[in-house]
Parts: structure tokens; sequence; C-alpha cells
């Protein structure tokens, strides 16, 4: 029996030749992640297990992303606790405001993370490097610490799930739309404890901002990784990036799927997830009236270019809803620039939309974008909880780029196709 | 241990226990204060040392934030009864030395306000209100190990030698 791409890349790091779902074994890290809020809970942590230093300085790597730039005293603090730990061991990658992006954006942009890696990071979000053809999935404080310190990590082998995208994809219809119709379909718990293989002519043809936005979202599903194998346009996304070397995994024809899904998505429309979970999706067509006060443009599930210029085609030469406070939060410096050589952040402010350097910010409720009692927002970011995104009583629909300036612009949940 | 329970749903998200406003607190002190924030600002006011949290599928999903079992375990919540659980949270909240059990039965009959006794080693809660007893796998010694240690960072520093790092 052969192995799927997962399987492979942990024997590969727990220095065997074959693996199984269930087994557990430990592996050698790649890369250990941390933001300012994880950091700051794993720092005491690592310094109570009796270190002081991290295991490799080039392999651990601090986003100060979620409240930064601070948006008050206590997040300043606690970001300083990020920032004397980097400056103490030295840290090769830390990025900080000015430099920093999302950081999962930021780091498969600056080659940091490559295929056929093992990485840990202290955010749920990290199983989007699986879009690369690596093994990555997020972990709690204690964890993170654990893997600082040592650069080793113990993972129950998870058992896998295929998923078949076949047909074309249609107009206004990305990365997002595939994710969310699949976390609809198979719910919140679908995947839990394990690997989202996502396969078909319809990934290969997706573009790798696309791909990242799919395996960003595994999580929702209850998954412990999303991956993608990787094939050319992956080639030519690392090659002049990367500064080691890297490697390509692929599953074998026998490998063992615990299930496989097979979806046809040629008459896809474009999907909006109501509230209060990400699996509550629907067709953007049956959104009935729904008047938005918010709309948010960003994050590690959809702040990429093709996100900002898919937005920017729709804004283009049109005016925002009077009603309607639009936020873009191009999710790296790099991304930024790019948008205003593009002209897309001119689109954007002559549009009426703010435009913010790079942060989570008011995906989780932060900073820059909560939301007050009864609001409503239309947001390409990845949960819809109760209270995401500020008051309790506070809603978020999630939905892509084009859904979101398409309501923009309507003031309430618009399909791109009424707009263009 | 034993205390009263407390009953959810499905789907317990993390941003519902810890929400993401009071994620510049880390002590367990400041985050027991804000247990369950996201349902109810008084919530974690009414609890007392002891009671148990009972919840359907999928309990702590969503974020990565440890800061959601600190802020249960310190709220004084001694275990987590639930269908399933939620994979980071799961580990998290061994890693931090919460108990949390995997009880269809439990989860499924266990009513608000019933009085509930836990036996860890044996594998056993106890309903005394409603006079059931309900099972569940016992964790494996070093598991036990680790809760009763008071969580991970205790037990390696109880065991090793080895202060490396480089």
């Amino acid at each position: 029996m052969g192995m799927t791409i997962t399987e492979k890349i942990l024997a590969a790091h727990a220095g065997t030749a074959k693996v199984e779902p269930g087994e557990i074994i430990s592996v050698g890290l790649d890369v250990v992640l941390a933001n300012d809020i994880t950091a700051a809970v794993a720092i005491p942590e690592l310094k109570k297990m009796g270190f002081t230093n991290v295991f490799d300085n080039t392999k651990v790597v601090f986003v100060m992303d979620h409240f930064v730039p601070n948006s008050d005293v206590k997040a300043a603090m606690q970001c300083k606790i990020g920032r004397d730990f980097a400056r103490a061991c030295k840290l090769e990658h830390f990025y900080d405001a000015g430099t920093m992006g999302i950081e999962h954006v930021l780091l498969p942009e600056k080659g940091l993370v490559l295929p056929g890696d093992v990485i840990i990071g202290g955010d749920s979000h990290t199983c989007t490097y699986g879009a690369l053809g690596a093994f990555s999935t997020g972990v709690g404080s204690t964890d993170l610490a654990a893997g600082m310190a040592r650069g080793q990590l113990w993972f129950k082998v998870p058992a896998s799930i295929k998923f078949i995208y076949k047909g074309k994809l249609p107009v206004f219809v990305s990365g997002k739309d595939l994710i969310l119709f699949t976390i609809g379909r198979i719910g919140v718990d679908g995947a839990l404890y394990k690997a989202m293989e996502f396969t078909g002519e319809v990934v290969e043809e997706l573009s790798v901002d696309s791909r990242f936005t799919m395996c960003n979202m595994a999580v929702e599903a209850g998954a412990k990784n999303g991956i993608i194998a990787p094939d050319k346009k992956i080639e030519g996304f690392v090659k002049n990036r990367a500064r080691r070397p890297y490697r390509f995994f692929n599953s074998d024809p026998d490998a063992l799927y615990e299930e496989t899904y097979e979806f046809d998505i040629s008459e896809l429309e474009p999907q909006v997830a109501f509230p209060h979970l990400p699996s509550n999706t629907k067709n953007v067509s049956e959104a009935d009236n729904i008047l938005i006060d918010q709309v948010v443009i960003g994050s590690c599930t959809n702040g990429r270019m093709e996100d900002l210029r898919v937005a920017a085609d729709i804004l283009k030469g049109r005016k925002i809803h009077p009603y309607v406070r639009v936020i873009v939060i191009p999710a790296t410096q790099d991304i930024y620039l790019q948008a205003i050589q593009e002209g897309l952040i001119e689109i954007f402010i002559q549009a009426g939309a703010a435009v913010s350097t790079p942060t989570c910010g008011p995906c989780f409720g932060g900073h820059m974008g909560v939301l007050a009692a009864g609001e409503r927002c239309v947001s390409t970011t990845n949960r819809n909880f109760v209270g995401r995104m500020g008051h309790q009583t506070s809603e978020v629909y999630l939905a892509g780029p084009a859904v979101a300036a398409a309501s923009a612009l309507k003031g309430r949940i618009a399909d791109p196709r009424e707009v263009v | 241990m034993s205390g009263r329970a407390y009953v959810f749903g499905d789907n317990v998200d993390t941003d519902l226990i810890v929400p993401g406003r009071f994620l510049t607190l880390s002590t367990p002190e400041e985050l027991a204060g804000v247990c369950m924030a996201g349902l109810d600002a008084g919530f974690a006011s009414r609890l007392r040392q002891g009671d148990v949290f009972v919840a359907g599928r999928n309990f702590g999903c969503g974020s990565s934030r440890e800061h959601a079992p600190i802020s249960i375990k310190a709220a004084g919540i001694c275990c987590v009864i639930a269908v399933s659980f939620a994979r980071i949270f799961y580990r998290n909240a061994i890693n931090i030395g919460l108990p949390v059990l995997e009880s269809k039965s439990a989860a499924r009959s266990i009513r608000e306000g019933d009085e509930i006794a836990v036996e860890l080693q044996e594998g056993r809660i106890i309903n005394l209100t409603q006079e059931e007893t309900y099972t569940f796998t016992p964790f494996p010694g070093f598991i036990m190990d680790i809760i009763r240690e008071g969580g991970l960072v205790n037990y390696l520093k109880n065991r090793s030698t080895d202060r490396g790092g480089n």
C-alpha cells in the first residue's frame, strides 16, 4: 500500500520509510512560527521548561501581526515580550511594523516555508502552507514552546480525506468559494483530526494565491492540515524565493484515503457563509436583501494580489455605498507596494475605501474595524463565529473578494454578476 | 473532583471562550475573569471551584489560542466533558493539565445544574443528581501524570536534567 503526500512528508521527517495513520511519531521541525499573541504565552513557558534560547535562531520565526501596529498599552506590552525575546535570541526572521505582513502570507512570500517542510505555528491558520506541498499545522503555546526549544514535536499521523474538484471554474468563483462550498458540505468537524488533500483538474488550474486560500481554511473543517501536491506553478513560486533545498512529494496512486469526495464545480455560484459558522454556506443568490454596514477585504485568507485585483476590478470607477465602511488590508508590505504600482490603491481610495497597513486587526475583533451591536459585515476572512469581529450581536458573512466588492457597492450582500 | 454542570451545545469555539479583544491578557489570573465572556460577560463570576463544562461536538474549535483552556482551568472548572473536541484545543488542554473527557452518553444525558463527580483514574463520570454513571476511556499513565502535575511544562521540568538549547 502506498502513502499519501502527508504521510510521506511526516515519514521523511521522522527518519522512517513508512508511517500509517494513527501512528504516533516524533518529527523534526523545519520552521516554528509565533505571532505577538502566542509568543507572549509561549516565551514564559519555554523559560519555565528551563530553556533560555531557541533550538535554531534561523528556524524560529516571529511575526508581530495581530495587535500591530499596537492598538493599546496592553497590546504594546504583550508585543514587547516577543520583541525583547527575538532580540535576545538574535532571531534572523523577526518581522514587526514596517516589515511585517500577515504571517501566513509573509512566510511563503519570503521563501521561509518550502515544499516538503514540516512547519508548526502558534496560530491555527498555519495550515495555509500546505498549498506549497508542506505539512503544516497550528499548535497552542505549550507545544509552540516545546518546538521552539527542541525543534521536535510528536504527532499522531492523520488519516487523509481526498477532495477531487472537476469541471471548469466559473467566473467570479475562486479558491475561497471552493473551500466555503467544501466546508458547507462536510461541516466544521467534517475533517476533524484529518488531512484534507485537494486534487483534481480545477485545483491544477487554480492560482497559487487561491491554493493558499483553500489550505488556509482546512482548520475550519477541523482538519490537522490541508495539502495540495506541488506542481510547476509552485516551482515557479518558490524557485527564486528559496534559500535552502526543498523537496516535492506526491501521493502514491495506491495511497489509502479514509474518504473521497468528488465535486463538479462548473455550475458553482460564488459562496457566502452566513453567521455563525463557516459551514453555514449558501449560494450568493440566496442572500435576500441582507443590508450591511462594513466590508473587510484582507487577512491571511484573502489579502493577496489576486484578491486585491479582483476587488479593484469591481470597484474601479464606482462609488462605495454611502452606508458601508470598506476596509482594505493588503496582507504584506510587498503586496501593498505592488498594489500601489498597479494603481489598485488609488482605485480603492477613489471608490471610498479605507486602506490599512498590513495587520490581522478586524478579522479576530482586535482593532482596525471592530463591529458595533447588530452590525453586519461581509468579510473575506475565515471565521464568522458569534462576536468574532466585535459585539456579541454583530454578524460576519464570509465570502471571496468578488462578493465583498460587489456588496460594498450595493450596500447589501450582492452577486458580482449584478454589478459588472 | 465534583461540581455543578454547565451545559453547552455543539461547536463551542475559542472566540466564545476568550474573545479576541481579550487576547492582550495572558496570565491565568487575568484570563479566569473572562471565561466564556463571548457568551456572557458575567459568566466567569458565577463559576465555583470544581464545576464541570459539558458540551456536544467539536468543543474548542477555531483559533489555537491556549488562552481558552487556560481561562477555563483558571476559572475553577475541573474538567470538560464533550462528545468530541477540536484537535488543537484537545492537545492544549492536556498540555496545561485540564482534563478533557470524550463521553457521548455523559454529554447527551447531563443537564444544566446536575451535580457531577469525576473519577479520572477509573474512567467514570457519576451524575449524582440523576443517579447515573457514564464511562470514558481513562488516560494512559503519562497523560495522567501530565494532568496531575499541572501540565506539560511541570511534567518536563520534573523529569528532564538536560536544559540544552543553543
